[in-house]
């Protein structure tokens, strides 16, 4: 009992001091460090869309502000969440405990970030999903805790499959990955394809991930569909159009609408079986100078060109930072409030907004990947058609479950 | 149209085409682990490794070298299978005389090195390599287009499992190497040099893995992860078969390919755990496997 009495005095002593101290040389920032904890999968299937790329680009944003904020260095901790979201919850939950990590970005696998962000949101913590795409994330599973900044399948549902039916591609067979996240897309694509005066005549639904896609190619084709929807991603997507292309799937009249596509799933596939295709983006490196300038920068980091989840990485390791400078603290529930009241523009967003849910939305890109012969270079893979304006591209607020919403 | 349990029948033949294929390829896979369990107990968990190596090799030998198809095919399996040789002398021997689970760790920890290495030097999206130009197009069966290139993989396994078949059951090799794995000592007393045998047996193994990654980069993007889901299913096929038979692993190979490519239609959600499910009911009914000796 003395000896409990005892360390409980020294602690509260030693915190009452420390906290004195760091409160007369720099503000509120916690600990008078920024621990920024940087969670994603690093050596699977989402390696390359988000992974160490996306570390770089948050080390980049760093450097970019100085290193420090208020007074206050900036430190990043990284870790590997190997796609579970076990793994996920539990290294967010020994940040929070015992490094003091202030927020945490990355976060890939749509399970993993639903479950960090509920342990963000027991520990009122802050986090900002980059590379997830469910958009149960800021609807049935949002929190005042976390902010779901790059996309989501809702604008990947209402660009790519309203444009496919636009164009007179109205009856579909759906190639849907057989976990929530194909759910949801495929659900998402159904509604809009339906809404748009086109229907679903048929689909499979197959385990993820699947390295053989050719039974289910015969399926679509034997389906009469004009458009074969694919409501899955990463290796799943690449696979499904490997195989699509060695079946002559195109050649016999059908088309393939990726739902989920990212800028290296259309570099490792090539242009030669990828051409054409329709997709959504929320940023495209070619896509103007500013995009340019800072592309240019990341491949002499990197090596390759950023995909949409590593732009926006920086894009929103930035605006936090000045959030947390502007807010003179890195309370989460305070520099949220920070970040949501500054609109955000710079080379990753245009005309972007954090709402109460904590969706950022910002315009996004209906694109069409290039020909061989258009394409001049490894990289230049898209033609950006047209602009989704951002007030039209996500979920409106009065459609919206979350709790934050007032309806 | 002819309905076969209410699929349309060119649906059900091309789906039974295409399992053929897929079997032939689960057959293949399903050799090597089998030869190297058979003859030499080591339960090999850096198969997939090395299947993933035989296709990186193909991809990098012709990206750097130039080296096309047709030698790849040749030379991959014996570069790799030499690679699985050094494993062999260097490591696998040190423990051969400890519990069979020495054995999986060490082969498993190494997939996991060999795997992780190659990640971080060419990430996981992995690359394209392209299908030679001879066998580009597709056959129009009537019931189904099939790519030339699927046609020839179940020619080209098939044949490379009969001619395995025969080297271990019919040759005077094949029987000193079943003798020796039997009754290494008395064999050795005969004057025969048991060991380079095993390392030998080892590296066809390994090899045979290698020309089946070389067979499948032009079908799947070759990436340092192409193995890893591949091979708990191949393990699944060698335990229906019986571990260690050659033969057995050959037919479980075709058949699971047959019955996956079935439950794809039938009830797709289920097509990666049907293979387990046979596996269950196998190691119920007759633990030995299909074609496996009691012990």
């Amino acid at each position: 009992m003395t000896f409990m009495k005892k360390t409980l005095t020294a602690s509260i002593t030693l915190a009452a001091a420390t906290s004195m101290a760091i409160s007369t040389a720099q503000a509120d920032i916690s600990d008078g460090e920024v621990r920024i904890g940087y969670l994603a999968d690093m050596s699977g299937t989402y390696r390359d869309l988000a992974g160490p790329g996306g570390e770089a680009a948050m080390e980049m944003a760093i450097e970019d502000f100085g290193g420090s904020v208020n007074g206050a260095p900036i430190e990043i901790l990284s870790a590997d969440d190997r796609n579970s979201a076990d793994v996920g919850a539990n290294t967010v939950r020994e940040w929070i405990d015992q490094d003091n990590v202030d927020m945490v970005g990355g976060l890939v696998a749509s399970s993993v970030s639903i479950a960090v962000t509920n342990v963000l949101e027991e520990n009122n913590g802050l986090g900002i999903v980059s590379g997830s795409a469910a958009s149960s994330i800021t609807n049935e599973h949002c929190t005042p805790n976390h902010i779901h900044y790059v996309y989501d399948t809702y604008p990947l549902a209402n660009g790519t499959a309203k444009a496919v039916v636009d164009q007179g591609g109205d009856s579909w067979f759906m190639l849907t990955a057989d976990y929530a996240f194909g759910h949801a897309l495929e659900g998402d694509v159904t509604e809009v394809v339906e809404e748009s005066g086109g229907e679903i005549v048929g689909g499979v639904r197959h385990p993820f991930p699947t390295s053989d896609f050719s039974s289910y190619i015969l399926q679509a084709q034997g389906s009469g569909a004009k458009i074969v929807g694919l409501a899955n991603a990463g290796a799943d997507t690449v696979n499904a159009i490997t195989t699509a292309s060695q079946f002559g799937l195109t050649q016999s009249g059908q088309q393939l609408a990726g739902l989920l596509i990212f800028l290296n799933d259309v570099h490792s596939l090539g242009l030669e079986s990828t051409q054409n295709l329709l997709l959504t983006t929320g940023w495209y490196w070619d896509m103007d100078d500013e995009a340019r300038a800072w592309s240019d920068r990341y491949f002499e980091e990197v090596g390759a060109r950023p995909t949409m989840v590593q732009a926006g990485i920086y894009s929103s390791t930035m605006h936090y930072l000045k959030s947390v400078e502007a807010a003179g603290t890195d309370d989460p529930e305070v520099v949220r409030a920070q970040m949501a009241a500054e609109p955000i523009n710079d080379f990753f967003a245009r005309n972007g907004q954090i709402r109460e849910d904590g969706r950022m939305v910002h315009d996004m890109y209906l694109a069409q990947v290039k020909t061989p012969e258009e394409s001049t270079g490894e990289w230049d893979l898209y033609n950006i058609l047209s602009t989704i304006p951002a007030d039209e591209a996500y979920r409106p607020l009065s459609e919206s479950q979350c709790d934050l919403v007032q309806n | 149209m002819t309905m076969i349990f209410g699929v349309p029948l060119a649906v059900f033949m091309g789906q039974l085409t295409l399992g053929l294929v897929n079997g032939a390829f689960y057959a293949l896979l399903s050799l090597g682990l089998a030869v190297i369990f058979g003859l030499l107990k080591i339960i090999n968990f850096a198969h997939g490794a090395q299947y993933m190596l035989g296709a990186f090799a193909a991809l990098l030998g012709f990206r750097y070298l130039g080296i096309n198809y047709w030698l790849a095919l040749i030379l991959v399996p014996l570069v790799v299978g030499a690679f699985g040789m050094l494993l062999e002398r260097y490591l696998l021997r040190k423990i051969s005389h400890l519990d069979h689970l020495y054995g999986l760790l060490l082969t498993f920890g190494l997939a996991l090195i060999i795997e992780g290495t190659l990640v971080n030097f060419f990430g996981v999206s992995g690359a394209r390599y392209a299908t030679p130009e001879v066998l580009q197009g597709g056959l129009d069966l009537g019931f189904m287009f099939l790519p030339t290139y699927r046609a020839w993989v179940l020619v080209a396994a098939l044949a490379m499992c009969l001619f395995t078949w025969f080297m271990i059951e019919r040759t005077r090799l094949g029987a000193y190497l079943r003798a020796g794995t039997e009754n290494s000592q008395l064999m050795q007393a005969f004057g025969v040099n048991v060991p380079l045998l095993i390392t030998l047996t080892y590296g066809f193994g390994v090899g045979l893995a290698a020309f089946a990654g070389v067979l499948a980069a032009p079908l799947y993007p070759v990436s340092p992860t192409m193995g890893s889901s591949l091979l708990i299913v191949v393990f699944a096929v060698v335990v229906i078969g019986g571990m260690g038979s050659i033969f057995g692993a050959i037919m479980t190979g075709l058949a699971m390919g047959v019955i996956e490519g079935l439950t794809k239609v039938y009830y797709p959600e289920a097509a990666n755990t049907v293979i387990f499910l046979v596996m269950i009911l196998v190691l119920m009914f007759r633990p030995a496997g299909l074609f496996g000796k009691e012990a």
